[in-house]
């Protein structure tokens, strides 16, 4: 019995009746896991030091009038900043193309990724030397692709043009960055070219999550390769599809070094995303308050995002896909 | 029954975020705004000075490292480490390198000082300024660093956009030799061009969405006698010179004179353009003589001549200020020896021997028969040119105003709006920045 109580004080802090209380100041550090906590401080301060003091600054400095990098004065101005992000027409057009932009190319790596992961995924010789090739572009920094695509787009000496008139499929040099519309489809197609890989291979880790029999069985009951891809596949790759989508969304909605690369958000302003008002309205016009607002609201629209999928997932609704 | 002291002991995770909480609130509550809290200082004349360069046009990146070596020759005390980036990138990092001071001299455009200066982002050196500097400079060097009536800078080699022509291809269509003087001069010698077969589009600009082409813009509206402002300091773009230009400039792309590709061009890629001889005509700045000449980078090596701008309508043919400046960081701690490398970089001893990558400021350079040899023909080109400068507004949001301005210059060249349309949207969009 006083075994039992004993066991009940140490393992659930219960005192038995009659038994004198425990001693109340226990200290804390050597409560179980608090090894671990010691572990994990260096990269909690990292992530305080990267992630969470930074948004906090960023938030705070949203409320304030800030035009220089060494402002001495720098009025409270509440929720000012933010009225007039609402009021800019700028921004509600940066948010258009962003949208575009996020729903095109995120569409389209879902689309190529699986045929990639399909691909990569049958009986192929040589599959592994495919697989090392597929990743490539996934590979370069983003940086390094736009740097290219600008070469392979450049209307006067660009590698497309070459390629196109020699085949006689134009019959003249194009400016493939030279209208808006056309602009913002060659930033999703450099997007879609280097990320199609990342696609493929998450998927491609679901693919093999997939045990054969249930495609033999399907076969045996007469499904042929399109049904079982409808009815087999695509549903038992939802989860990875998800994380996919939620993931390239997120990222896709951000998106800026590849418009400073290759466009500078031009022409006409026709390639200016959120990601890159916002570091205009920050760093070249030194409004840092409204910058940092408008950093602000791009952190809440990705978390809008992703609330919006994951409730999906939750639900199940994102099985229409 | 539950311990109740129990709920007094912390989790680790109230441990964690608790600490990040306090952590966060005395790092915000110790620090302004902004973060910064360093003030500049004059240091003691020696020690490593860190320096922002621009690494195309202009001097070239070996010029500059030469003139570096030979600083830290006669200052054996003062060490200086340069870092290079492109013009694009420049006033971004001159701004978020500020709050750390990271840079004690920095190179600066034409149309930054007003900027800077009420953003206290570089130093005030007007009382650096040796009193004779202000008669031995050019005017235009002068007004490069310099915002109501002090000096945030010294100017380093001055610049203007001068008009480069194909000689050999102007003869193959029959165009007379010698400089054309006047635009409707370059659109009849452009159509020879076509009509002939000489080159598909004898026009290439610099007409991207970039400060590079309000330098296009700038000059071409002071020869159809526009101007940027009224007296008043209202933009005036939108009237006389400053719509002609515009149109003038969409209508050549209609004509299928200028390369379309324009839109998407900056000087570098006008430069590759004639270069390749698929070009004849354009506007660049000095450097790009130099490089037409050197067959690693050009097909027409010897057939690129460089002339005063042409006139306009206005009989007008001023040349855009596009000279730089170097400057002191407001943050330097070691100002005294920023100084002396501006002293030596901008000395006419060192400048002279640069003058075909950029012109001189000094004006007694301009008669030194070694120096003139050096690019004898730009330095003819410039003597008329340098007297007649037109200057971008000088204004704390000109970065804002001209973003403004250029995304309503492409919707004319582009074909989305007409000119006085788009001209009146930019002033619409810009006035409300001119008070800043």
């Amino acid at each position: 019995m006083a075994d039992l109580a004993q066991d009940l004080v140490t393992t659930h802090g219960v005192s038995p009746p009659g038994s004198a209380p425990p001693p109340t100041q226990r200290k804390w550090t050597r409560r179980p896991g608090w090894t671990a906590t010691l572990m994990l401080l260096p990269a909690a301060v990292v992530v305080f030091g990267v992630v969470v003091y930074p948004m906090l600054r960023t938030l705070l400095i949203s409320f304030f009038e800030v035009n220089s990098a060494v402002a001495t004065s720098t009025p409270f101005v509440g929720l000012r900043n933010y009225a007039d992000i609402l009021a800019d027409r700028a921004f509600w057009s940066s948010v258009g193309r962003t949208l575009y932009f996020t729903v095109v190319s995120t569409g389209l790596e879902l689309t190529f990724g699986m045929a990639i992961a399909l691909l990569l995924n049958a009986p192929l010789r040589l599959r592994w030397l495919f697989r090392a090739i597929v990743v490539l572009p996934w590979a370069l920094p983003t940086v390094v692709n736009g740097a290219m695509w600008r070469g392979v787009l450049n209307a006067q000496y660009g590698s497309l043009n070459a390629l196109l008139t020699q085949l006689h499929v134009l019959p003249d040099y194009h400016s493939w960055l030279g209208t808006p519309f056309s602009a913002l489809n060659m930033l999703v197609i450099a997007d879609v070219w280097k990320t199609t890989p990342l696609v493929a291979f998450f998927l491609l880790s679901g693919l093999q999550s997939i045990a054969p029999d249930i495609y033999e069985s399907a076969r045996v009951d007469g499904a042929g390769p399109v049904r079982s891809f409808w009815s087999l596949t695509l549903p038992l790759l939802l989860p990875s599809v998800s994380i996919v989508l939620i993931l390239r969304t997120i990222d896709a909605f951000k998106v800026f070094d590849l418009v400073y690369v290759l466009t500078g958000g031009g022409p006409a302003n026709g390639t200016q995303t959120i990601a890159f008002f916002t570091y205009a309205q920050a760093f070249s016009n030194q409004r840092f308050g409204f910058g940092s607002a408008l950093a602000d609201v791009i952190v809440a629209c990705i978390l809008v995002l992703s609330a919006i999928y994951l409730r999906a997932l939750r639900r199940g609704e994102m099985s229409v896909l | 029954m539950i311990d109740p002291s129990a709920h007094l002991i912390p989790t680790r995770r109230q441990v964690l975020l608790g600490g990040m909480g306090a952590a966060s609130a005395a790092l915000l509550a110790a620090c302004s705004v902004t973060g910064n809290s360093s003030k500049g200082s004059g240091g003691s004349g020696k020690g490593t000075l860190q320096a922002l360069f621009m690494q195309q046009a202009g001097y070239s990146t070996d010029d500059v490292n030469a003139m570096l070596g030979r600083f830290h020759s006669a200052n054996p005390d003062i060490t200086v480490k340069p870092t290079f980036v492109t013009y694009e990138a420049l006033h971004n990092k001159i701004v978020t390198a500020a709050a750390a001071g990271a840079y004690d001299v920095v190179l600066i455009d034409v149309i930054w000082p007003a900027e800077f200066a009420t953003t206290s982002i570089v130093a005030d050196v007007s009382s650096r300024y040796p009193g004779d500097w202000k008669t031995a400079m050019l005017g235009g060097a002068l007004a490069t660093a310099e915002y109501q009536d002090k000096f945030y800078g010294v100017g380093w080699g001055m610049d203007t956009k001068f008009f480069y022509r194909n000689s050999q291809q102007l003869k193959q269509a029959g165009v007379a030799d010698g400089p054309l003087e006047t635009w409707d001069d370059v659109l009849a010698a452009a159509r020879a061009l076509k009509s002939k077969g000489v080159v598909k589009f004898p026009l290439a600009w610099s007409w991207s969405q970039a400060e590079a082409l309000m330098c296009d813009y700038t000059q071409l509206l002071g020869a159809f006698g526009g101007t940027f402002l009224y007296d008043s300091g209202k933009l005036a773009i939108n009237t006389g010179g400053g719509v002609a230009a515009l149109q003038w400039m969409r209508q050549t792309i209609v004509d299928g004179l200028t390369n379309p590709a324009s839109t998407t061009f900056l000087e570098a890629d006008v430069q590759k353009t004639m270069n390749e001889g698929q070009a004849a005509m354009g506007l660049n700045w000095t450097y790009y003589l130099a490089t037409s000449k050197d067959t690693t980078q050009s097909k027409v090596a010897g057939q690129i001549e460089v002339q005063q701008t042409p006139a306009g309508p206005s009989g007008k043919r001023p040349g855009v200020n596009g000279a730089m400046a170097l400057s002191i960081s407001s943050g330097s701690k070691n100002q005294d020896a920023a100084w002396k490398l501006i002293e030596h970089l901008t000395s006419e001893q060192e400048l002279d021997k640069y003058a075909s990558s950029a012109l001189p400021i000094w004006k007694d350079s301009y008669t030194k028969p070694d120096v003139v040899a050096s690019a004898p023909a730009t330095f003819d080109a410039a003597k008329a040119q340098l007297d007649d400068m037109i200057l971008r507004p000088g204004v704390k949001n000109y970065n804002a105003i001209s973003q403004a301005i250029q995304v309503e210059l492409q919707n004319a060249l582009l074909g989305k709006k007409p000119a006085q349309q788009a001209l009146d949207d930019a002033v619409k969009t810009a006035t409300p920045l001119m008070q800043g």
